[in-house]
Formats: C-alpha cells, structure tokens, sequence
C-alpha cells in the first residue's frame, strides 16, 4: 500500500486529503501516476499539468523517476504561500 | 524555531517568549499577519491553510537559514497557524533579533516574503457562497523578486 496525499485544489478532486492505494503494476514512475490518477478521478487533465509537483517521501521528484520504495507520494499543485 | 500550530497564535505571549530568550539582543522586530475579513470573494468566514510537514518546515528552516547569512541575527522565531481559522485571527508570527535595528527589520521583511509567496502552504477562502483556492498576487512574487534581484540589501 501506498500513501497519496493530495494538496490545495487537488484535494477537492479527489474528494479526499489522502488514500492508501495499491498501486497496479503498469504505474511505475512518477509520471504513469500522474496519467493514471487523472483518468481515475476524470480529473481533464488537472494533474498533468506542470505545476503540479509530485513528492516521493517528502523529497520533488520528476515524471521519469521510478516509484520503487514509495510509501508516501504528495500531488501538490502551487504553493500559496501563508 | 519554527513552529506550525494548529491552535490560536497568541503573539504578545510569545513576543514576551522571545524577549526572555534574547534578553540581550540590542534589537527585536516582530511582524503578526491577520486573516483579512475581506477578499476578491467577499466576505471570507473562514480561510483554511495546509501544510506538508516536514517539508513545510524545512523550506522555512532554509529562509532562516539564508536570512543568518545574508544579517547577523541572534534569534528568530516563526509561527505559522495552520487549519481553519476566522478573520482578525493571527496567521504568522515572526520575529528577529540583532544587535542593530536594520538588519532585524530587514531580516523580518525577507522572511515574510518568503512566508508569502514560496512557503509550502496551500490556502482556501471559504465565504458564504463560495470556496476558492488562492494562489500568489503578483506583487508577493515582485516582493520575493526583490531579495533576488540585490534590490533590497
């Protein structure tokens, strides 16, 4: 299991903060989570868009890195500051 | 120190905190930011801030870090409010101490920009008949730009 946490407007999309997902075989990098996440929350396309960051862990990682040893992954779109 | 609460900031408290802690400092500016009763939307009731700990917190620690180089500073201390909260509520406590007024002003004032515009925090207004994610004004971005550009000192 996997831990996803969603930020800012992507919470309302997804309808939550966060779920623990098995995540299927074919998602392997930061990238396919991006891609599969959207057709999964008929999102259009929010999550693919450049400004939303994924972390893995609590460290920025980039569409072609690979999710192995994931336990938790952050979407976050821009930061608003405070 | 950088703290994310949960629970009302009660800034003369930790004003008085803070001046116990550098009782000899020369110089202490403090800066509170209030939720704003009004916005593009209206009215806001209650305004709802997230964070991602703990990379909320270590992105703060890395201003403070170059506010240290950039001033000589004794102390500083950040409060952030995180959750719901309601207008006239305070959002952010910061406060700085040197030797000498300027460099505790200015630190101050480098760290709020900060805190405004590339702090990992993810805001919501909520009014009575809309919810609405906000993102940076421009002029926060122009503010931040400042301390980049060698404007500001």
């Amino acid at each position: 299991m996997t831990r996803i946490l969603y930020f800012g407007r992507l919470t309302d999309i997804a309808g939550t903060s966060e779920e623990n997902l098995d995540l299927p075989a074919s998602v392997e990098t930061a990238g396919e989570l991006r891609t599969w996440l959207d057709l999964r929350f008929e999102a259009d396309g929010a999550l693919l868009e450049p400004t939303v960051r994924i972390a893995v862990n609590n460290e920025i990682a980039f569409d072609a890195d690979a999710l192995s040893g994931a336990d938790e992954i952050a979407l976050m779109p821009p930061v608003g500051g405070g | 120190m950088i703290t994310l609460s949960a629970q009302p900031i009660d800034a003369p408290a930790l004003l008085r905190a803070f001046e116990n802690v550098v009782a000899d400092a020369g110089a202490i500016v403090t800066f509170s930011g209030q939720v704003r009763p009004a916005s593009t939307l209206g009215d806001v009731q209650t305004l709802h801030l997230q964070a991602y700990s703990p990379m909320t917190e270590r992105g703060i620690e890395q201003a403070v870090s170059i506010a240290k180089t950039r001033w000589v500073l004794s102390q500083v201390s950040v409060v952030h409010r995180i959750g719901d909260m309601k207008p006239g509520e305070t959002i952010v406590f910061v406060a700085t101490a040197s030797k000498h007024r300027r460099a505790a002003f200015e630190a101050a004032d480098y760290l709020m920009d900060y805190l405004k515009t590339e702090a990992v925090f993810w805001k919501k207004e909520v009014s009575s008949d809309a919810e609405i994610w906000i993102e940076p004004r421009t002029e926060d971005y122009k503010d931040a730009a400042r301390w980049r550009e060698g404007k500001a000192s």
